[in-house]
């Protein structure tokens, strides 16, 4: 048989990374390298936004599995990433200077505040937003489909709002307020702690937190919880008559995606290295909303390259059009204010035009079957 | 008959009211042990409504449902499945974009242990577990007639395929009792045939009472062992396929709303 498409769609973007990690890592500093070329790589493939766009595709899985596999609508999905930056902030710098604790920290012992290191702060981000998935799944889970998203609307809107004026809970200070949190610890990786600008290397990190979460999604897709959510999603009636319990099964997919938008947020805080309240808005669950059903609901392969894709022309390809466009034309258009006019139409035009996303789960299935084919006969040749 | 079967199913006076439409009226009835036993109407006589209370959709006004020994009556619908209760829908209800067999892997979930770590590390509990899931579910794809499409999405088989593939995902519950809700219902008179003979085959093979709607009386007067009728939420009559053939009310029943059975 054919190499299968599912590693078809791994192969791509494995050959992407390799190329990507070389030109930051080794043709960007390099001095032979002609100015055409790196100014051209700045405008159009600048390292921040790849390493950004791959902050997207993290969070976007985890709402993929809550939207996409589940069926749950979650227009509140920002706030998991506001929590998990938080956790970045509070636990990898010396915000808490009153304290001095050091976990496997990247700084010296001197230093105040507390400081465990980035891999724990990752399971911490992913685990208290795990936490909260369930708190306000809990409650709110029995709701149709349309409160639902009413409710997470709101908690979307409510948690980024505590911490934009969390400076002065009863005289504590929880988050600094608008100023945000600042300077993180640097990312202990072995042979060196990564700070803000090791591009390269962080690249290498964020696209190893995707692949993780690409992991989760396929394996859990394929056992006995993803085919429960995919049962909720087909027929929430006849799931439950056969035996799926309801609750349980929609709490454990606010869970994972929960941990997911953890993951990304603790992410995000390095990128970025802070936490701003202002930057957790409305528009990113929204954007990242676009991206699933951009991608093809419940699709790993497809919601990546929505998140690839949005991200970029959001944070480089429409300004970097703008540029060229206005200097060729001498016009001044602000082409970046578009953006929303542009997903708005795009949404629109997928709605009317192709439900199922640029790649529909239902091709997934059958890359997934051929994918078993292998397995088998690959097991066979073992014995 | 002097010992009375065992009753794998009881249910002791089911009321269910709409507003104030009293669908199920004060009907007791009970499911002996691998029996078939049938019931019938005319629409709207609150068969489905009595079905959906057996398995826990609807809670009854007023009346207890016993399930093998359990009483059932106020259990979340999930727990009754999984205590081996099965049912297919009057309008067919899969899960449209999975396959065939991953419909029966559904039904099997209460079953099957592995929790999210197991699932995402692949333990090899988890392995062994899937496999012999997967076995169970071709075993039984198989045993309804339908194996050769075991990975296909549901949505793609045709009407009839689906009807098999819904009785499918109930057996692969383990039940004690199937519930049917019309199977036959959009088959031609050779298909239904093909259903009798399945019904033999599920009764001669499985331990499994069959509890069946349907409105096709050649299907219903060949299978059963007995026949409940059910007219505007009352029982009506009960009693062997002869007794009812011959039965004044349930003759007047189906003539005064000319419908359904030939
Ligand atoms: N959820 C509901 N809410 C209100 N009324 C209902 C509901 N479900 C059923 N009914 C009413 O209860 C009565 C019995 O309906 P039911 O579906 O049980 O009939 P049935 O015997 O299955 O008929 P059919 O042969 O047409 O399937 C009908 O009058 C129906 O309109
Ligand atoms: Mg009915």
């Amino acid at each position: 048989m054919a190499v299968s498409s599912q590693r078809k769609w791994a192969t791509g973007y494995l050959i992407a990374v390799v190329l990507l990690f070389i030109t930051y890592q080794f043709l960007f500093p390099w001095d032979g390298l002609p100015t055409g070329i790196y100014d051209f790589l700045q405008l159009w493939l600048p390292p921040m936004a790849v390493n950004e766009s791959l902050v997207y595709v993290i969070c976007a899985l985890g709402l993929n599995i809550v939207v996409g596999y589940a069926g749950l609508l979650d227009l509140g999905y920002v706030a998991f990433w506001a929590i998990g930056g938080y956790c970045a902030g509070w636990f990898m710098s010396e915000f808490f200077y009153m304290v001095n604790l050091h976990f496997f920290g990247s700084v010296a012992k001197a230093a105040p505040g507390i400081h465990v290191n980035f891999w724990g702060v990752l399971l911490i981000g992913g685990l208290v937003c795990a936490f909260f998935g369930i708190l306000i799944g809990a409650p709110t889970l029995r709701l149709k489909s349309d409160y639902l998203a009413i409710v997470t609307l709101g908690f979307g809107e409510i948690i980024p709002q505590v911490f934009f004026n969390g400076d002065n809970i009863g005289g504590f200070n929880l988050s600094n307020g608008t100023k945000g949190i600042t300077i993180l610890d640097p990312i202990p990786a072995g042979i060196k702690n990564i700070g803000p600008f090791d591009f390269g290397y962080k690249f290498i990190i964020f696209v190893f937190l995707a692949f993780v979460m690409i992991f989760i999604s396929l394996r859990l897709r394929k056992g006995r919880l993803g085919r429960a959510w995919l049962a909720i999603r087909e027929d929430e009636l006849a799931a439950s008559m056969m035996g799926v319990p309801l609750m349980q099964t929609k709490l454990a997919a606010y869970a994972v995606g929960a941990f997911a938008g953890g993951l990304g947020g603790v992410a995000f805080a390095t990128h970025v290295d802070g936490v701003y309240a202002e930057r957790f808005n409305f528009s990113i669950s929204i954007f990242l909303l676009a991206m699933v059903v951009l991608g093809g609901m419940g699709n790993v392969w497809g919601v990546i390259l929505g998140a690839l894709l949005l991200s970029w022309i959001n944070s480089t390809g429409l300004p970097a059009f703008g540029q060229t466009f206005n200097s060729r034309f001498g016009t001044e258009i602000n082409f970046p204010s578009f953006t929303f006019l542009l997903f708005g139409l795009v949404l629109i035009l997928m709605m009317l035009y192709k439900r199922e996303g640029l790649i529909p789960e239902s091709r997934l299935r059958l890359i997934l079957h051929e994918g078993d084919a292998e397995e088998d006969l690959s097991a066979k040749e073992s014995k | 008959m002097a010992l009375s079967p065992v009753k794998v199913l009881q249910a002791s006076n089911i009321s269910v009211a709409f507003g104030g439409l009293l669908a199920v009226n004060d009907i007791s009835f009970d499911v002996p042990e691998k029996s078939v036993v049938s019931l019938i109407g005319p629409n709207g006589a609150g068969k489905t409504t009595f079905f959906n209370v057996l398995t826990g959709l609807y809670k009854p006004s007023a009346g207890t449902v016993t399930y093998d020994g359990t009483d059932t009556t106020d259990l979340p619908p999930h727990k009754i499945a999984e205590l081996g209760m099965a049912r297919t829908f009057q309008n067919i209800r899969l899960f449209g974009l999975m396959t065939a067999e991953e419909n029966l892997l559904v039904a099997m979930h209460s079953h099957l242990k592995s929790g999210i770590l197991a699932t995402i590390f692949g333990t090899p509990n988890q392995r062994k577990e899937e496999k012999e899931a997967l076995d169970r579910a071709r075993e039984i794809l198989d045993f309804v007639g339908i194996g050769k499409w075991a990975g296909e999405y549901a949505r793609n088989l045709s009407y009839g395929d689906q009807r098999r593939l819904e009785v499918a995902r109930a057996l692969a519950l383990n039940p004690k009792v199937l519930l049917l809700d019309e199977p036959t219902a959009g088959m031609n008179p050779q298909e239904s045939q093909i259903f009798i003979d399945f019904v033999y085959k599920v009764r001669a093979e499985r331990d499994v009472a069959i509890l069946l709607i349907e409105h096709d009386m050649k299907v219903v007067m060949s299978v059963s062992e007995r026949v409940t009728v059910l007219d505007q939420g009352e029982k009506i009559a009960e009693g062997s396929p002869a007794d009812i053939k011959s039965n004044q009310r349930v003759i007047e029943a189906y003539l005064g709303k000319a419908k359904g059975g030939k």
